[in-house]
C-alpha cells in the first residue's frame, strides 16, 4: 500500500509536465471561462453562431438534429430560428457560400469550424474574437496576425485601436510595440456583455468540437464509483486469500 | 470423480473429461495457473506484466469495434473518425479507450521494463524472456506509430512523413527504400492503407505470438522476485518451492485488485481527461492532413520522445538514425552487459543504485527534451551520452562493485 501511494505521488509530480500543448502556440491568451454544461449558454451560442458565423463557416460534422437532442431545443425552434435557407433538420450545418466566391472574396475559403475548439483550444477562440483592432489598412488581430476574416462582431463590440509604446532595445534601435487595445468607438454592447456573447459562441464551438463532452463526465462518475466498489471488494478478497501466506 | 446426482453437474463433468482426454487442458491449467509456483514476495512492480495483458486485450477489443466504422482511405479517414466520435453509439467511448489505452500501454510496459532492471529479471536463466520482451517493445512501437497515422490528421500525416524519411538516411538504397515504404512518391493513400493492414492484422498477430512466447519462456524458468532468490532451490516433499504460491488463485486474485486500481486511473483519463493535456490526443491532429501546410513543430507522441531526442543529438542524419536505433537495440544486450553476481538491486552496491537512478532521470529528461521545439542541443547531447553510458559502462560497475550476500529464502 505504501508503494502504491509513492507511485501515485510520483505520477502527481509528473502531471504538471503535461500542461496543455496549445498554450505553447500563441502568446498570451485570455481565459475563455466557458461552461459547456450551461445549456442556456450553448443555446445562445448556437443562435449567435448561425447569425454571425455560419454564413461563411460550415460545421461539416454537426447535424442540426444534434442541437435538438443535446441542447434541449425543440425541433420547431431549431427549424424556425437556426436553419436558414433550404437545409433540413437532418442536414449538417453547412454554409451556403459557394467555394469559388469565398476564394475570390477572402483569398481562401473560410475554414470549417467543427473542430477548431479542439485544435486551437477555447481560449484561442475567445481571445481571437475579442482581439480585433482597426489599423490604417484594415482589421488586424492580436491572436492571428493579418486575418483574412474581417471583424464580424464589430457592431456589437465597437472599434478597438492598438495602444502602442516605443521601446529602445540594448542596441539603441527604437521599435513600436503593441501593449494593449482600447475601445475607440463603443458598440451596441458593453464590454462585459460582449465578452458574454463571445463566451457563448466559444462554448458552443467547444460543444460542437466534442458533443460527447456533455455526457462523458456524468457517465464517468458512475464508472469511477463502480470501479471503487469493485477495487475495494477485490482488495478484501486479496487480503482474505493472502492472510495465511503473509504473516 | 464421484458420480453426482445432479444431471447438470454430471454433463459438465462428462464434457470436461471428453475435452481433457483430447486436449490436455488440465495439464495446461496446472502448468500455467494452479501449479505455476510464483514467489510469494512480489511487490507493486509485479502488477505491470498482467496489466500489459489487460491493456492488450482492451486494444484488441476496442480496435475491432473501431475498424467496423473506420474507413482506411485518405479521403474518408479523418471524417470517419469524427463519425465514430459523434454518430456511432458509444463510439467516443471506444475511441477514447483505444487512444488512452495506447498511451497507457507504454506506461505499463515502461514500468514493467524498469522492474526488470530493478531486480535483474533479465539475468540467467531469463535472458530469453527479456529478449522476447524487447522484441514485444519493438513491435509495440511499430504498431503505435502506424496506428497514430490512421486518423489522418496533421500530426498523423507529418509524423509519418518525418519518421519514414528517416529511412532515407540508409546509404545507397535510402530514397528507394522510402518510396517502397510509402508505396507512393509522398505519404498518401497507399501509405495509409498499408499502415492500416499492418496495424490491424499483421503486427497484432506478431505481437500475440511474441506475448505467448514471452510467457512460455517465463513459465519454463519461473518468475524472478524482488530478492532475486532462486525459489526452486528450496522445495518441500511434493516438489513445491517453499517460497512459492500457486499463481491461481493467489496472484490472479491479487492482479484483479491491481487491475481495479489501474482501471480507476484509466477510467478517469477516458472520461475526464481524454486528451491527456494534449499528449494523448494532440490538438494539431484535430486538423485534417494537408500535404501543403507543414505544422511549425512536429513532435512525436510522448512515448517516443526520448528516442527522438537522441536522434537530434548529432548533426549527421545517418549517425542520428543509427544512434536512435542503437538506443532501442542496445536493450537486447542488457543480460550480457550486467556482470553482477546478484540479481536484485537490494543486494547490489551503491554504483548500481546510482546508475539506475541516473538512468531514470536521463530517460525522463530526454522524453521532455524530445517534445520541445527549442531544446538546447548541448543538453540533448549531455543526456544522450548518459543514456548510452548507462549501458556501455554497465559491465564495469557491475563487476567492480561489492555486493551483499543474497539470503537463501525470500525476505518478505
Amino acid at each position: 500500500m505504501k508503494a502504491l501511494i509513492r507511485c501515485l505521488a510520483l505520477a502527481a509530480l509528473l502531471l504538471p509536465m503535461s500542461a496543455p500543448l496549445y498554450a505553447a502556440k500563441a502568446g498570451n491568451l485570455d481565459s475563455a471561462g466557458t461552461n459547456v454544461f450551461d445549456r442556456a449558454s450553448l443555446q445562445r451560442g448556437a443562435s449567435l453562431y448561425v447569425q454571425y458565423c455560419m454564413g461563411c463557416h460550415s460545421m461539416q460534422f454537426q447535424r442540426f438534429q444534434r442541437l435538438v437532442d443535446d441542447l434541449d431545443l425543440s425541433e420547431e425552434l431549431v427549424e424556425e430560428f437556426l436553419i436558414l435557407g433550404d437545409l433540413e433538420i437532418t442536414d449538417y450545418m453547412m454554409s451556403s457560400m459557394p467555394y469559388a466566391d469565398a476564394v475570390e472574396w477572402f483569398g481562401k475559403a473560410p475554414p470549417d469550424l467543427s473542430l477548431t475548439a479542439r485544435s486551437r483550444g477555447p481560449d484561442w477562440i475567445f481571445s481571437f474574437l475579442r482581439g480585433y483592432y482597426l489599423t490604417e489598412t484594415g482589421w488586424n488581430n492580436t491572436v492571428l496576425e493579418n486575418p483574412a476574416m474581417p471583424h464580424v462582431l464589430w457592431d456589437l463590440q465597437g472599434v478597438q485601436r492598438a495602444v502602442t509604446e516605443t521601446v529602445t532595445d540594448s542596441d539603441g534601435n527604437e521599435t513600436t510595440v503593441r501593449v494593449g487595445l482600447e475601445l475607440q468607438r463603443e458598440g451596441r454592447l458593453s464590454p462585459a456583455e460582449f465578452d458574454g456573447v463571445v463566451r457563448d459562441i466559444t462554448a458552443f464551438m467547444q460543444y460542437v468540437g466534442e458533443p460527447a463532452i456533455l455526457v462523458r463526465q456524468r457517465i464517468g462518475v458512475w464508472v469511477l464509483l463502480f470501479l471503487s466498489v469493485f477495487t475495494f471488494l477485490s482488495y478484501l478478497l486479496y487480503k482474505e486469500y493472502w492472510k495465511d501466506i503473509k504473516k | 470423480m464421484a458420480k453426482s446426482a445432479n444431471p447438470v453437474a454430471r454433463s459438465v463433468n462428462a464434457v470436461d473429461e471428453w475435452v481433457n482426454e483430447r486436449a490436455g487442458v488440465k495439464d495446461f491449467y496446472k502448468k500455467h495457473l494452479s501449479e505455476y509456483w510464483a514467489p510469494k514476495n512480489f511487490n507493486i512492480w509485479y502488477f505491470f506484466g498482467s496489466l500489459s495483458m489487460l491493456v492488450l486485450v482492451n486494444q484488441l477489443l476496442t480496435g475491432i469495434f473501431l475498424t467496423m466504422h473506420y474507413k482506411p482511405d485518405a479521403e474518408l479517414a479523418f471524417a470517419s473518425v469524427e463519425y465514430i466520435m459523434r454518430d456511432v453509439e458509444w463510439g467516443w467511448l471506444i475511441r477514447y479507450m483505444h487512444s488512452t489505452g495506447a498511451s497507457l500501454f507504454f506506461v505499463v510496459v515502461y514500468l514493467h521494463m524498469f522492474r526488470a532492471l530493478l531486480y535483474g529479471s533479465y539475468k540467467k536463466p531469463r535472458e530469453l524472456v527479456w529478449i522476447l520482451g524487447v522484441a514485444i517493445f519493438l513491435v509495440l512501437m511499430a504498431i503505435s506509430f502506424m496506428g497514430y497515422v490512421l486518423p489522418w490528421g496533421q500530426m498523423s500525416f507529418w509524423g509519418a512523413q518525418v519518421i519514414i524519411s528517416l529511412f532515407g538516411a540508409v546509404p545507397v538504397i535510402g530514397p528507394d527504400l522510402i518510396e517502397w515504404i510509402r508505396g507512393d512518391f509522398l505519404v498518401a493513400d497507399a501509405t495509409l492503407t498499408r499502415f492500416f493492414a499492418l496495424h490491424v492484422v499483421a503486427l497484432p498477430m506478431v505481437l500475440l505470438l511474441l506475448v505467448v512466447l514471452h510467457l512460455a519462456a517465463l513459465h519454463e524458468v519461473g518468475s524472478n522476485n524482488p530478492d532475486g532468490v532462486d525459489i526452486k532451490a528450496k522445495k518441500d516433499a511434493n516438489g513445491k518451492p517453499l517460497d512459492g504460491v500457486a499463481f491461481h488463485p493467489y496472484y490472479t486474485i491479487k492482479d484483479i485488485f491491481g487491475a481495479g486500481v489501474f482501471l480507476l486511473i484509466a477510467a478517469f483519463i477516458v472520461f475526464f481527461w481524454p486528451e491527456g493535456g494534449g499528449y494523448f490526443l494532440k490538438p494539431d491532429n484535430f486538423v485534417e492532413a494537408d500535404p501543403l501546410v507543414t505544422p511549425e513543430h512536429i513532435p512525436p507522441v510522448w512515448y517516443f520522445t526520448a528516442f527522438y531526442a537522441i536522434l537530434q543529438a548529432v548533426p549527421n542524419k545517418l549517425a542520428g538514425v543509427i544512434l536512435m536505433g542503437g538506443a532501442v537495440l542496445i536493450l537486447f544486450l542488457v543480460p550480457w552487459l550486467d556482470r553482477s553476481p546478484v540479481r536484485s538491486i537490494r543486494y547490489r552496491g551503491w554504483p548500481s543504485k546510482i546508475a539506475l537512478t541516473l538512468f531514470v532521470i536521463t530517460f525522463i529528461r530526454l522524453s521532455m527534451l524530445g517534445v520541445s521545439a527549442d531544446a538546447n542541443i548541448m543538453e540533448i547531447r549531455f543526456w544522450s551520452i548518459l543514456y548510452f553510458a548507462f549501458f556501455l559502462l554497465m559491465p564495469v560497475w557491475t563487476s567492480l562493485e561489492s555486493t551483499k550476500p543474497v539470503p537463501e529464502r525470500v525476505t518478505t
